[in-house]
């Protein structure tokens, strides 16, 4: 069989082709035609009309505001502790060698190798062994386990592929070590720790497992979404929410993936 | 007069591995020294001890005078054309080049000036808006030798550096890096596992084996007067002649070594000479390598081209200038 790009594929191909791409994508469509019906009980098919008045009121929503907020300043937190401490371990583990270092790698990468309910719980147990009580910091600490392991793999994969003589040579030409890592390093790794960054963004934005077993009151918008399908008034606001938070974490995954296509694959985007 | 670099004793072990052992070396400034040896002899491991990226386990070097154990590269006026020429992928070739200057804090003007010129003395003028990324093997080369020479160091330091280059590039290069030491009267040393190289190109040679030195000379001496077995095969393939057989030659019992070039080759029949048989014949353009069994001892023998020569597996007779037997010092 060959796949020359002129021959055309058998239509019984095509058309489950579409359909594939349809049942993943078409629920997604709904849930944004569901932001504009009238009917706020119950989703029922066809809308019975259509209104942007739901966006108005989730406007006006406070607990709107509270999940968004505390979502958003997770998020942000969460990258930016992995953004360090995920350059500086895969700086040790590409840079040098030493014992147990293969071990370290593979302990770094197993949080998002491993299931989050067992994240969820193992925490839970440590923070409630040690009497740590819930609060936005032990939100923060959940989500930097797995947001470390993404930085972390970008990192890696653009040191390894950027020659180690170059750092060498920064120094032989008289820059010092913040020098270099000011010029050479930072510069290289630059389009890696972003595309890291934002994938670890979007990651910690929707998650819901870990969540629900370090937070304690506080609604983070997954969880806010969660308990919101329940009630049985203003339904369309969740799917107004629904929209906002696909394009919060679609937009950075998208940017991510062209940032780094050029070789480097977005490591870890599977979780 | 004070040396470029010196050498005292110096050592540098990685665990039980001597890499450095003992090495005396004395470089007279202005000098186009070679480090010459095979593979993990110990000679880049000699020059990233000057450079500053390694540190001696004993001993002392001093570069002009100056102690340079503790001193880290940065701070030495040493600079380094790396093996891959390490030029940095994100900046175009002239910030490449002023990449020392601008470190150093020397202002934007002043150092792309600086930068042009040391690009025109490598003949790129007008490269500087380049990426390494778009330019040839060749080109990136002159760029990493231009980058180094902009800081004006003291000392220049060459890691085999037309090890990637063709032959013919190579051989220009040769030329060039030779007419750019002898007009910037830097101080230049560079590593190499080519004789051929080393001999063409540098004022004296230091032949490295397991770390250590094992002969310090002008490409002649190395080349004519080997002091080692290990030297006198490893630079021009010189046939090592054993005690015994160098005992009926020259009256005494000593390693001997003879060059291709010095042997003749002769019809069996007309007398006197080393006995030995022709096994192969090997054409090289401008001459021919013969290979030689002489009751048992392989020798081989270089002639010119055109040179008539004998059937392979027929008996021929090896003469040569007692002259041209060099007795070696090492114990027999």
């Amino acid at each position: 069989m060959r796949s020359d790009g002129s021959q055309s594929a058998p239509l019984g191909l095509k058309i489950a082709a579409a359909c594939g791409l349809l049942f993943l994508h078409l629920p997604i469509l709904l849930i944004f035609v569901y932001a504009f019906t009238t009917e706020e009980k119950s989703f029922v098919w066809p809308p019975p009309g259509l209104t942007t008045q739901w966006f108005a009121v989730t406007w006006n929503r406070p607990d709107v505001w509270q999940a968004l907020s505390l979502s958003v300043r997770v998020a942000a937190i969460s990258t930016a502790i992995a953004l360090v401490l995920g350059t500086l371990c895969a700086a040790a583990v590409s840079r040098t060698k030493f014992f147990g270092r293969e071990t370290i790698s593979l302990l770094v990468i197993l949080p998002i190798a491993l299931p989050g309910i067992i994240t969820g719980i193992a925490l839970r147990s440590a923070f409630s062994l040690a009497d740590i009580p819930f609060s936005f910091w032990t939100i923060v600490l959940g989500h930097a386990t797995f947001c470390v392991v993404v930085v972390y793999n970008n990192a890696v994969a653009r040191f390894r592929r950027s020659s180690g003589s170059m750092i060498e040579a920064s120094m032989d030409l008289g820059a010092d070590g913040f020098q270099t890592f000011r010029y050479v390093v930072l510069p290289n790794i630059a389009t890696a720790l972003l595309a890291g960054g934002m994938l670890a963004f979007a990651l910690s934005f929707d998650e819901v497992i870990v969540t629900t077993f370090t937070a304690g009151q506080q609604q983070t918008v997954p969880i806010w979404m969660l308990e919101e399908l329940i009630r049985p008034r203003q339904r369309p606001v969740t799917n107004v929410v629904a929209m906002v938070v696909v394009l919060v974490t679609l937009l950075p995954i998208l940017l991510a993936y062209y940032l780094t296509r050029d070789g480097d694959q977005i490591a870890g985007s599977g979780k | 007069m004070t040396s470029a670099v010196s050498f005292q004793k110096v050592s540098r072990h990685f665990g039980s591995v001597r890499a450095v052992d003992a090495v005396d070396l004395d470089i007279v400034p202005g000098e186009f020294f070679a480090m010459l040896g095979p593979s993990g002899s110990g000679k880049t491991t000699c020059l990233r001890l000057i450079a500053g990226f390694e540190q001696p386990t004993s001993g002392s070097i001093s570069i002009f005078g100056e102690r340079a154990e503790g001193v880290p590269p940065y701070r030495r006026n040493v600079n380094t054309v790396f093996q891959d020429y390490a030029l940095f992928p994100h900046l175009n070739v002239l910030d490449n080049v002023a990449y020392g200057l601008m470190v150093k804090g020397v202002g934007k003007a002043e150092r792309q000036k600086a930068a042009e010129e040391a690009l025109s003395l490598v003949r790129l003028p007008g490269y500087g808006a380049r990426r390494p990324g778009q330019l040839s093997g060749g080109q990136r080369q002159r760029v990493a030798l231009a980058r180094a020479l902009v800081n004006q160091p003291k000392v220049l330091l060459l890691d085999e550096p037309l090890g990637a280059l063709d032959l013919k590039l190579r051989e220009n290069m040769q030329e060039e890096l030779k007419s750019l030491q002898k007009a910037l009267g830097i101080t230049f040393i560079f590593v190499t596992h080519d004789q051929g190289e080393a001999l063409s190109m540098a004022d004296r040679v230091a032949v490295f084996n397991d770390g250590k030195i094992m002969q310090i000379g002008t490409p002649e001496d190395i080349y004519q007067r080997p002091k080692t077995r290990f030297v006198a095969d490893f630079v021009g393939s010189s046939n090592v002649l054993p005690p015994d057989f160098v005992q009926r030659y020259s009256g005494q019992h000593r390693w001997g070594s003879l060059r291709p070039e010095s042997i003749r080759i002769g019809r069996a029949a007309k007398g006197e000479g080393v006995a030995a048989r022709l096994v192969g014949t090997n054409y090289l353009g401008a001459t021919t390598k013969l290979a030689l069994d002489a009751e048992g001892l392989r020798l081989h023998a270089i002639v010119p081209a055109g040179t008539k020569l004998p059937a392979e597996g027929e008996a021929v007779v090896l003469t040569f200038n007692r002259e041209h037997l060099h007795l070696m010092d090492e114990p027999a």
